[in-house]
């Protein structure tokens, strides 16, 4: 995974196939005021996605790492932490700016918001977490411990809570619950471009870790 | 390094199929006849996004590159 090369040729067309057709394919007229941008479904909605299947990742390894204390696992869990941080920061980001033009203003705290804002904040700890301690291994052990805490926070933050109030998100309205936009509402013309974009941000996220992966690699290769 | 020069030319290549889209659709509408300023300036907006993707994936292919040189040359 860490030197193939056939996904981010996938990486690159899907991006490119996203980044040119997104604007181009018919999309439902919602209202008014939604107008053209439904288009951010493509970029503001697969950050999440993305983060969400990075910061899998880095559970993953966090685990691994407890099992297999190797250098290797604690780089690959801090390193999808980091890409999976910064793609929720794009997220939180993107969705302030279309929520001041959909709903009136940057931030108005919706349950959606507050929790995202809250995940992002413990996932912020894990790396004030990691630079407070020089011990390697010790680092290493007690990061792994509090990343499995941090990913398992964002259920309640992102997946759970948000749905107990009514929120500003599609599907948030009266006793739909749901914050999240409901796959089968999703028009299928949009479908087309929002399932690639999953599959092309996802990978380049993984792209961009895999060479923070090798970076750290190198250096403690060097060092 | 060619290789990588071959997928990309590919991928260029690939997208002129877009235009080649766009120039039909054009075709149908006698009002515009320059193909950017057609759909309410659209094809602006994706010019600029491809640009910058095209920058962001160039950047990326080259630290991976210098990387992968790195790794088998070792640091000197």
């Amino acid at each position: 995974m860490l030197r193939a090369y056939w996904w981010k040729i996938l990486c690159v067309v899907l991006m490119m196939y996203v980044c040119t057709y997104g604007f181009y394919v018919e999309v439902p007229r919602l209202d008014d005021r939604m107008q053209q941008t439904i288009r951010n479904f493509f970029f503001h909605v697969p950050m999440w996605f993305g983060m969400m299947i990075l910061l899998l990742v880095s559970l993953v390894y966090a685990i691994k790492y407890l099992g297999n204390p190797t250098a290797k696992n604690d780089f690959y869990a801090s390193a999808y932490a980091a890409t999976g941080t910064m793609f929720g920061f794009l997220g939180i980001t993107t969705g302030a700016l279309w929520a001041n033009y959909q709903w009136g203003q940057p931030w108005s705290g919706d349950p959606k918001q507050n929790g995202a804002a809250i995940a992002l904040l413990i996932y912020l700890a894990y790396f004030v977490l990691r630079g407070s301690m020089n011990d390697d291994e010790k680092r290493a052990r007690i990061s792994a411990v509090y990343n499995i805490f941090a990913f398992f926070m964002l259920f309640p933050t992102l997946w759970i809570l948000p749905r107990l109030t009514q929120s500003l998100h599609p599907g948030g309205q009266g006793s739909a619950g749901n914050p999240g936009i409901n796959g089968k509402d999703l028009d299928w013309r949009m479908r087309l471009v929002f399932y690639p974009a999953v599959i092309g941000w996802t990978l380049l996220g993984v792209w961009i870790t895999t060479l923070k992966i090798r970076l750290q690699i190198l250096i403690e290769k060097h060092s | 390094m060619n290789t990588m020069k071959k997928i990309l030319t590919a991928i260029v290549f690939s997208l002129l199929n877009f235009y080649a889209n766009a120039q039909t659709s054009v075709g149908a509408q006698p009002v515009t006849t320059d193909l950017m300023r057609s759909n309410g300036k659209i094809l602006v907006v994706v010019a600029v996004i491809v640009i910058i993707m095209i920058g962001f994936f160039g950047y990326l292919i080259k630290v991976d590159k210098k990387l992968t040189k790195l790794e088998k040359e070792g640091i000197k």
